[in-house]
């Protein structure tokens, strides 16, 4: 069979060599300029680096000297909680600033260029992790450097677990990031991270709570990444609960910010 | 026959809102390398329109094809780029770091350093895009338009708000620009901007192409001249009878005189009548836009 090549195309345009970009635009530079973004940006670095390690020196440091039940310094448990606490926010507001970028008419201008959505929020999901793991290696930082002791592997799980386990809040900051295009959504997400970090036990453990709130609080997005995360420390072991805990919220906020994403892409 | 597609074909474009009819039944076809101004008064629906070519909005009806495609396909491939008339830029980067980021959503691109230099903006690369005037972010706007090398480019309302000296200096840029081959369609309510940049102006009106050609067939549309002449008790039925004459207008002792041709109305009076004071006017652009979209 002979196929006769359409007439020799002279047009003077581009169209036969131009080709999407590779991974709908996701790309190393584009992450790396993100993260210098929000590194330079000094409200977040306040909030995310500088705030938890103080939240140490001014309440964990106090508790020098006192030990938990298996002997392992009281400090370490403190450092551990704060560690999530610092990569909470840090994915949060790093999810979330998908609100600002809305309200600036950014989402639009991307909606002009080749870059898939989907490729956005990995980018945006990708940044959140990066800061996250800034916030928990601060935190471990100040910690060691205040004379906190413990286990090797103790350091690496624990680390890892608040560190992944932050993956809830990147998913909870585009929630809310797709919910309000407001440009000062983590004004108001500040104060209801730190009402979710106390009843997830980060700031101080529930068992000093009332019965019905820490029954209530078992129940909250941040609890199960906390007991988790101390748990190489307190050597509790897996708790079943908390694992519950955190994979029906990242269900609930990932399926919640999937939603509305598509809603906001769809709309033409 | 066609070896071309369009870069733009509209067909039958509607869009509402609510009660009001934005775009209505809008039918417009570009060739490629065409450089088009879609000019009308604000609400004639041109944004309308401009975001429903660019797939930013899904019309109620119609059809666009650009270069015979979707307009998704088109901005995929980075063959059409836009500038659009506000927001869109992140006030905490560097007019060069959003240029090289935007650069990194295409497929291929133009190099950072070109399109800030083509953009007339490579001097205030390191600036904070929240601290430029409206004129560079619109610069900026205009180099991320650059750097795919579009084949179509979409200007919607791009000098809005900016003072004499910004509209001079962004018509500039995109002036030295002019790649041959580029077919260029902005969107404008300043008449003087489409007469100096266009090879052809479409005129909108309630959502409807009124008037569409070169823009001296446009200036042609509202076309010819006014004889005005003092004629007490003028003869109109004589003067209407004149080739040419399309109206006849009587003040007071004026009359005056609508007509494609001047020197048979002129002759005629001054031969033929006691007229006096005989005066002739030529329309020009802004009242060919007046008469073509005053509202009916």
């Amino acid at each position: 069979m002979t196929v006769t090549a359409p007439s020799a195309t002279t047009t003077p345009d581009r169209a036969g060599t131009r080709r999407p970009p590779a991974l709908g635009g996701f790309s190393a530079p584009v992450l790396g300029i993100e993260i210098r973004r929000v590194l330079r940006n000094r409200r977040t670095l306040v909030f995310i680096l500088v705030m938890p390690a103080v939240f140490f020196l001014l309440f964990g440091l106090p508790q020098r000297g006192q030990n938990l039940d298996n002997g392992l310094p009281v400090t370490a448990w403190i450092m551990i909680s704060l560690a999530v606490y610092a990569a909470m926010v840090a994915t949060t507001s790093a999810g979330a600033a998908v609100a600002t970028e809305r309200a600036l008419g950014w989402s639009r201008q991307l909606r002009l260029t080749p870059l898939r959505p989907a490729a956005y929020v990995a980018t945006k999901v990708a940044t959140a992790m990066v800061l996250g793991l800034l916030g928990v290696l601060v935190e471990f930082a100040v910690g060691a450097a205040s004379g906190v002791r413990m286990p090797a592997h103790v350091w690496i799980e624990s680390g890892l677990t608040a560190w992944i386990g932050s993956l809830v809040f990147a998913a909870l900051g585009l929630f809310v990031g797709y919910l309000a295009p407001a440009e000062n959504v983590m004004q108001f997400m500040g104060p209801v991270l730190a009402i979710l970090a106390m009843l997830g036990g980060l700031f101080v453990p529930l068992e000093i709570l009332p019965h019905a709130m820490q029954q209530i609080a078992k129940f909250t997005p941040v609890y199960g990444v906390g007991e988790l995360a101390r748990s190489p420390l307190t050597g509790a072991g897996v708790d079943w609960a908390a694992v519950g805990n955190v994979a029906a919220w990242t269900a609930f906020f990932g399926l919640g910010a999937a939603r509305l994403f598509r809603r906001d892409t769809t709309r033409v | 026959m066609t070896d071309t597609p369009p870069a733009v074909e509209l067909a039958g474009l509607t869009k509402t809102f609510g009660p009001v009819t934005a775009v209505d039944g809008l039918s417009l076809r570009i060739e490629p390398g065409e450089v088009v101004a879609f000019l009308g008064p604000n609400g004639a629906g041109k944004t309308t329109t401009v975001d429903m070519l660019l797939g930013l909005a899904r019309p109620d009806a119609g059809t666009v094809r650009l270069f015979g495609g979707t307009p998704g396909d088109a901005v995929r491939l980075g063959r059409v780029a836009a500038v659009m008339q506000t927001g869109g830029l992140l006030k905490d980067l560097t007019v060069a770091e959003t240029v090289r980021m935007t650069a990194h959503f295409y497929g291929q691109s133009r190099p950072a350093a070109e399109v800030l230099e083509r953009a007339g903006i490579a001097d205030i690369a390191d600036r904070a895009v929240g601290k430029c005037s409206g004129g560079q972010q619109q610069r900026l706007r205009f180099a991320l338009a650059l750097l795919p090398d579009p084949d179509l480019m979409v200007l919607d309302e791009p000098t809005t708000g900016m003072d004499v000296e910004g509209r001079r200096d962004f018509w500039q840029a995109i002036r030295a620009d002019a790649r041959s081959g580029r077919t260029v369609l902005f969107a404008t309510h300043y008449l003087d901007e489409a007469d100096a940049y266009a090879d052809r102006i479409v005129l909108v009106r309630q959502g409807r192409v009124v008037a569409d050609g070169t823009t001296a067939e446009i200036k042609n549309l509202a076309a010819g001249r006014v004889v005005r002449a003092t004629l007490p008790g003028a003869d109109q039925t004589a003067l209407a009878a004149l080739p040419g004459v399309q109206s006849v207008e009587v003040r007071g002792e004026a009359v005056l005189v609508h007509t494609e041709d001047s020197d048979v109305v002129a002759r005629h009076l001054l031969t033929r009548t006691d007229a006096r004071d005989l005066e002739i006017t030529s329309r020009n652009l802004e009242d060919a836009f007046l008469a073509l979209t005053a509202a009916a």
